[in-house]
C-alpha cells in the first residue's frame, strides 16, 4: 500500500484537522466563552456539516465540472465529517449530559431536533465503518446503495442543525440564515446529482463555453 | 439524583457587602477549604441560625464542594455586619436539607462570566460581543417615566431611584430560558417602593415595561425581526412582591450596560428575558400587556414564564440547567428554587398552559 498523497490530498487533511486543534487550543485558553460545552457542541456539529457539504460537492464537481480530481477527497472528507459528528456527539452524552441516560433519554423524547440528529448520526456510523476497500469488494453494488443514505444523513443534519438554532423559518427571524445557507448548498449539491439536471447544466455550460 | 426532592432554597438577601468583602471572603473560604469545611460549616450554621444544616450529616462532609455553602450564609460575619443595612426579606424561612443545598451550588458566578456573557440583542444576538457594542452605552442622564393607572405619574430620574430607596443587595439565582443559570449579587430597590409612591388605582392589573429605543447606540435595534422597543409585563401582585427588584448595581458597583444599565427588573423566580433591561417607562394598565418574546413566538415563550421544569422548551432542557463556570447539569426547580415565596401567586393555574 503506498502512502502517495497529492498537494489536494494533504490540503483536506490539514484543512479537516485544523478546526479540532482550533478547538482544542480554545479551550486550553480560555478562549471557548463562558458555556465551553455549548460552545464546543456548536463548533464541532458546524465542522461536521460544512465537512459533509464538502464531501457531497465532490462528485458533482466531476460530473458537472469535469474537475475529476477531488473524487479521491470524498473518503476523507467523509470521514472526517463524521468525526466531528462523533465528538458532537460525545460531547452531546459524555460532557454535556454526564452519561446521565434517563436525562438523555427524556432529551430525545422531548426535543425533535435531537431525534433528527441522532438519526443523521446513526445513518453516518454504517457509512464511516464501511469506507474501506475492503468493503467496497465486499458489498458490491450493494456498497453504493447503502452509500447513498449519505443523502438522507446530510439533509437531517441540516434539519437538525436549523431546529436547533434559536429563530423562526417563516418569518425569516433570528439566527436563520445558516441553516437556511446549508440547506440551500445539500439541496442543489443533491439536485446536480438527478441525471436531467446534470445534463442540462453540462449542456448550458458547454454552449456558454463554445460562445467564447 | 433523580427521584430527590429539592426544595425551596432561597437565597437570601443580605447586607451591603462592598465587593472587597466578597473577594476577600472568597479568598478566605478558599484557604478554609483547605482547613476544612466542616468546621467553618458547623459554625455558620450557628451563626445565622440554620442549626438544620450544620446539623445534617452532609454539612459536615469534607467534599470540597461544600465550601460554596458557607459563603452565602457568612453574612453574619462580624466583617459584613460592620456594613449591616436593615434587609427586608421576603418571609424567606430558610428550609431544605444540606443536599439540596449542594444541587443549588449557591457559589457567586464571577464578575467576569456576569459582565462578559450576556443576551441583549438590542446589542447582538452574540452573547460574548454585547459588553464590547454596549461599551459607552450612555446612562446619565437617564428618566424612567411611571404613569398610566396611577393616581400620581411621575418620572423618576435614576438619581431619584439611587437617593430616595434603601439600596439593599439580593443574591438572585437567574435561570436563562436557554438552559444555563448564574448566581449574581444585584444591588437595587423593590418595584413595590417605586410603585408606592405613585399610587396605583385599584383598576392597574398589569404593569408593563419598556427598554429604551436607542438606535444610534445599539446597532442589534436594526434587525427586523423583533418588534422593538423590548417590553415586557407582569402582573400587579407579581410586580408588587418582594422578590422583584429595579436593579442598579451588580457586586457592589453599578450595573454595566451590557447588563442593563443604568436600571433593570429582576424577577428571579422567572426566565431571565422576563427582567427587562434599561427600562425607560413602567406603565400600569388594566390589560394584560405584549411581551417581546411572547409575540415573537408564543409557542415557545408564554407571559407569565415562570422558570417550570415541567413544561419543556423545544430546544433546551427546562428541566435541567449548568451553571456558568461548572460543568455538571444540576435540576432546575420549580419557580427557580423560590416556591415558598411565589407558589402562591399561581394557586388554581394550570402553569403548563399558563407558561
Amino acid at each position: 500500500m503506498s502512502f502517495k498523497f497529492t498537494r489536494l490530498q494533504i490540503a483536506v487533511h490539514i484543512g479537516s484537522l485544523i478546526p479540532l486543534v482550533w478547538l482544542i487550543v480554545s479551550y486550553f485558553t480560555g478562549r471557548l466563552t463562558f458555556n465551553p460545552i455549548q460552545a464546543a457542541t456548536q463548533r464541532t456539529g458546524q465542522y461536521a456539516i460544512i465537512l459533509l457539504m464538502l464531501a457531497l460537492a465532490c462528485t458533482p464537481a466531476t460530473t458537472v465540472l469535469g474537475y475529476s480530481r477531488v473524487l479521491t477527497l470524498r473518503r476523507p472528507l467523509g470521514l472526517y465529517a463524521f468525526g466531528y459528528a462523533l465528538i458532537h456527539f460525545t460531547i452531546f452524552v459524555a460532557l454535556d449530559y454526564g452519561f446521565s441516560w434517563a436525562l438523555i433519554l427524556q432529551t430525545i423524547v422531548e426535543k425533535r431536533f435531537v431525534i433528527v440528529g441522532l438519526t443523521a448520526f446513526a445513518m453516518l456510523l454504517p457509512l464511516a465503518l464501511t469506507s474501506s476497500r475492503w468493503w467496497m469488494i465486499r458489498l458490491g453494488r450493494a456498497w453504493k446503495t447503502l452509500h447513498r443514505l449519505v443523502y438522507l444523513a446530510a439533509l437531517l443534519a441540516v434539519l437538525h442543525y436549523g431546529w436547533a438554532a434559536k429563530g423562526d423559518f417563516f418569518s425569516l427571524r433570528g439566527d436563520v440564515w445558516k441553516p437556511l445557507v446549508y440547506g440551500t448548498v445539500v439541496i442543489l449539491l443533491l439536485l446536480l446529482r438527478l441525471p436531467a439536471v446534470r445534463k442540462w447544466v453540462v449542456n448550458t455550460r458547454e454552449r456558454g463555453l463554445a460562445r467564447h | 439524583m433523580s427521584g430527590q426532592e429539592y426544595k425551596s432554597i432561597p437565597i437570601r438577601s443580605w447586607e451591603i457587602t462592598p465587593e472587597h468583602v466578597y473577594r476577600s471572603r472568597r479568598q478566605f473560604l478558599r484557604l478554609m477549604g483547605v482547613v476544612g469545611a466542616g468546621t467553618l460549616l458547623a459554625a455558620c450554621g450557628v451563626q445565622t441560625g440554620q442549626p438544620k444544616q450544620a446539623a445534617s450529616p452532609t454539612g459536615v462532609s469534607p467534599d470540597p464542594s461544600a465550601t460554596v455553602v458557607p459563603e452565602l450564609h457568612t453574612v453574619g460575619t462580624p466583617t459584613a455586619t460592620a456594613v449591616a443595612t436593615p434587609t427586608p426579606v421576603a418571609s424567606a424561612t430558610p428550609a431544605g436539607s444540606a443536599a439540596g443545598f449542594e444541587e443549588l451550588r449557591t457559589e457567586l458566578t464571577s464578575y467576569e462570566a456576569i459582565t462578559s456573557y450576556n443576551n441583549y440583542y438590542e446589542f447582538t444576538t452574540n452573547k460574548e460581543r454585547v459588553a464590547r457594542l454596549a461599551e459607552g452605552f450612555k446612562t446619565s442622564p437617564w428618566e424612567v417615566e411611571v404613569g398610566g393607572l396611577v393616581h400620581r405619574p411621575k418620572t423618576f430620574g435614576l438619581e431619584d431611584i439611587l437617593g430616595k430607596f434603601t439600596q439593599e443587595e439580593r443574591i438572585y439565582r437567574m435561570r436563562c430560558v436557554e438552559g444555563w443559570s448564574m448566581v449574581i449579587p444585584w444591588g437595587g430597590v423593590p418595584l413595590s417602593r417605586l410603585l408606592e409612591q405613585v399610587e396605583p388605582m385599584s383598576t392597574a392589573k398589569f404593569v408593563r415595561f419598556e427598554t429604551v429605543y436607542a438606535p444610534e447606540q445599539m446597532p442589534g435595534l436594526k434587525s427586523r425581526s423583533y418588534s422593538w422597543p423590548y417590553q415586557e409585563g407582569l402582573r400587579m401582585d407579581e410586580a408588587m412582591h418582594e422578590l422583584t427588584i429595579l436593579a442598579t448595581g451588580l457586586y457592589g458597583e453599578e450595573l454595566l450596560p451590557q447588563n442593563g444599565a443604568p436600571v433593570r427588573l429582576v424577577v428571579p423566580w422567572k426566565y431571565g428575558f422576563k427582567s427587562i433591561k434599561s427600562i425607560v417607562k413602567i406603565e400600569l394598565v388594566d390589560y394584560q400587556p405584549e411581551t417581546l418574546w411572547s409575540t415573537a413566538a408564543p409557542n415557545e415563550y408564554g407571559f407569565y414564564s415562570n422558570v417550570n421544569p415541567n413544561v419543556p422548551h423545544p430546544r433546551w432542557s427546562q428541566s435541567t440547567e449548568r451553571r456558568i463556570g461548572e460543568t455538571d447539569r444540576i435540576p432546575t426547580l420549580m419557580f427557580n428554587g423560590y416556591a415558598e415565596e411565589v407558589a402562591h401567586l399561581y394557586e388554581g393555574m394550570d402553569l403548563t398552559r399558563d407558561y
